[in-house]
């Protein structure tokens, strides 16, 4: 008579674990930054997907779906236990996010080797595009060289002939640099990298950039310190004496503190929140009724990542086992993205118009405009080193 | 020539800010013996205070100065409520204790603030460049950092070196059982220096929030520097922590600023991209383990020691 209770729990455990098998469902897992400084953009991420969950009824290709969301912490060691936590414990079906290039490159193996797949909705390495490209990872951002080379091209048309480069001294920081000056053709009139993410002053290189003279600076400071970055070019005279250009130092997460700092500061981008087409609209209205607030290129990325899993799964018509149906389907890219019409190329990075964004002040706020096209369908320049076709 | 100036300057603000820190955490080791790594939430505590206090009363100066009152009880409050249990005990303890409490400060400030950075924006007569020179130009805020941080420090030498209390701090670092034998409150004593150390920290932290704007975890890295420096300028002696912060600060600035052009030059371009910035973050540290080997006990190290 001992034994009655642990059978009959052991019964009721099995048969629940039967009837779970019956309704299958998808397992995202989720890596982005929740903690420090740059948490805004992690809060953005999170907050995009669950708005395109929303539209997608709460379901993702016709199945219910469950989002496992992690921290990394800005940091890759933390970013890749997080991933092999998510893949072995957890055993999510798609990982999704990855900000920071330093972490995504940490957390691909784990990936890649599990056969799982992979949707960065931000970082971009070179490496990714190049080398260690893989069939089960995707892009719905951009190659981190992209936007710096539209800004070059850019500068080319405003007939900057010497230009002094600051970024800081992390893969995307290079990767960066070397964007822009892969299409910019004057002169290089300093590089500087900085000690990233600690260091936060940034006065012995504006110093450098001032006694260099160039025509005009560029740099790429992410996040928070985006922010810093912009003080401090004020508060040393900077601003207004030598013109700024920009990748990713300006977005509706930094613009409410950065304010007229920013005015007059043009970035290029893939997404701006004023582009014309129907899901653009929708997602922007609906995500500044729901969160108060405007969202950043980072959430437009991930909305989209949302929808590249759900055109994914709707092709296969729920079979996730099917990876190969589900990979030729993301390939295709047929779902509506927020930035427009775009296609993948072989390493499965977007091919995409870049835009110029500038900063305008309407009444009391400041918001990003698009004020035109810079390049059209530019493809980033590692996509022959993939072994991919 | 102007430019290696202005670098000095650059040096010398930072090497002053240090200082702030340094000072407070050299009298707290020196005189109650206490490792407190919570200087850095310290310092945090008046960068946040400062930021949503100046945007309260929407005056700079009227917010800093409620900042550092601010800091000021919140220090003495660690003290009456953790530090007074860790007098007398391992070192070890204290490591432990004061860990926990930049933990502790760090999820305080994400609750109360958010986790998003919060800014403190300048005043017009402070956010412009100030001819110091003809034709050379500082930026006036960082002046009147140097301005603030040398009164602070010329204030901290007449109030340990010319008063009363000054005289009490001194003798309870030499002998605290004999101070307390002749009378003298030394648990009082021991919380007003606590006070003065934490309100030295909040100074720093609302004078770098314009320039760096407050974030959860900006105490760490600062900490680790301030560290750095009472040991090489010799635990508990404030004359060492001047000494050594402005070294540092001048050091790590002008490193950062020359150094990598110069070793580009010897090593090459290859290398300039991958190798250079990397050795001239570490500068500091190479700096450190120099001075410990040459002299172990730092550059100036506290009489009776």
């Amino acid at each position: 008579m001992r034994g009655t209770p642990l059978a009959a729990a052991a019964l009721a455990a099995f048969l629940a674990a039967a009837a779970q098998a019956q309704t299958k469902s998808v397992k995202i897992g989720f890596v982005s930054t929740f903690s420090g400084p740059t948490a805004v953009i992690g809060n953005d991420m999170r907050n995009s997907f669950e708005l395109a969950l929303d539209h997608l009824g709460r379901k993702i290709g016709g199945m219910p779906v469950q989002v496992i969301y992690e921290d990394d912490q800005q940091k890759p060691e933390v970013g890749r236990q997080k991933t092999q936590k998510l893949i072995e414990s957890d055993k999510v079906d798609f990982l999704v996010g990855y900000i920071w290039s330093n972490v995504l490159l940490a957390s691909l193996k784990p990936a890649v080797d599990s056969k799982t797949f992979l949707i960065t909705a931000n970082a971009g390495p070179s490496q990714l595009a190049g080398e260690l490209c893989s069939p089960y990872v995707f892009s719905t951002s951009w190659q981190n060289d992209q936007t710096p080379a539209a800004m070059g091209v850019y500068m080319n048309q405003r007939g900057v002939k010497s230009a002094f480069l600051m970024g800081p001294n992390y893969a995307a920081g290079k990767d960066m640099l070397a964007g822009l000056k892969s299409t910019f053709k004057g002169r290089i009139a300093g590089e500087e990298y900085t000690k990233w993410p600690d260091q936060l002053d940034f006065s012995a290189e504006l110093t450098k950039a001032r006694a260099a003279k160039p025509d005009a600076v560029f740099v790429f400071y992410p996040g928070a310190a985006g922010v810093q970055f912009l003080n401090q070019y004020g508060q040393m005279g900077l601003r207004g004496q030598i013109p700024l250009y920009t990748a990713f130092t300006i977005d509706e997460t930094t613009l409410p503190r950065q304010k007229e700092l920013a005015l007059g500061v043009p970035g290029a981008q893939q997404w701006v929140n004023d582009l014309p087409n129907a899901e653009n609209k929708k997602y922007v209205a609906d995500y500044k009724s729901k969160y108060k607030m405007a969202p950043s290129f980072y959430g437009a990325q991930t909305y989209d990542a949302a929808n590249l899993i759900d055109a994914a799964l709707t092709a296969v018509k729920g079979d996730i086992a099917d990876k190969e149906g589900m990979r030729r389907a993301m390939e295709r890219a047929e779902f509506k993205s927020v930035r427009g019409a775009f296609k993948y190329g072989n390493n499965h990075m977007p091919i995409q118009n870049f835009y110029l964004q500038d900063v305008v002040k309407q009444g009391d706020d400041y918001v990003l405009i698009t004020k035109a096209t810079i390049v059209e369908n530019s493809q980033d320049r590692f996509h022959d080193r993939c072994p991919m076709r | 020539m102007l430019i290696f100036t202005e670098q000095c300057l650059n040096g010398l603000q930072f090497g002053l800010l240090l200082f702030l820190l340094a000072a407070g955490l050299t009298l707290i080791f020196g005189i109650m013996d206490l490792v407190n790594l919570a200087h850095g939430s310290l310092y945090m505590m008046g960068a946040y205070f400062a930021a949503s206090l100046s945007a309260l009363t929407g005056s700079l100066l009227l917010g800093a100065a409620l900042a550092l009152a601010a800091t000021l009880l919140v220090g003495i409050a660690i003290e009456v409520v953790v530090m007074r249990r860790l007098y007398g005990r391992d070192h070890l303890d204290h490591l432990l204790a004061t860990f926990g409490l930049i933990l502790f400060f760090n999820e305080l400030v994400r609750l109360l603030w958010g986790p998003a950075a919060l800014s403190v924006p300048l005043p017009d007569w402070l956010n412009r460049p100030i001819e110091i020179l003809p034709g050379f130009f500082y930026s006036a805020y960082r002046l009147s950092i140097i301005v603030v941080s040398l009164a602070t420090a010329l204030l901290l030498y007449l109030l340990v070196m010319r008063t009363r209390i000054g005289m009490l701090i001194r003798a309870g670092a030499t002998n605290r059982e004999m101070l307390g034998a002749l009378g003298v409150n030394v648990r009082l004593l021991f919380t007003f220096v606590f006070g003065v150390g934490a309100a030295l920290a909040g100074l720093a932290g609302v004078m770098q929030a314009p320039t760096l704007t407050a974030f959860t975890g900006m105490g760490e890295n600062i900490l680790i520097l301030a560290f750095v420096v009472i040991v090489i300028g010799g635990i508990g002696s404030i004359r060492g922590a001047l000494m050594a912060s402005l070294f540092i600060g001048l050091a790590d600035t002008l490193g950062r600023a020359y150094l990598p052009d110069v070793l580009a030059h010897m090593l090459g371009p290859a290398a300039a991209a991958t190798v250079v910035p990397a050795l001239s973050s570490m500068l500091v540290y190479l700096l450190m383990a120099m001075v410990l080997l040459l002299r172990p006990r730092g550059l100036f190290p506290a009489a009776g020691q």
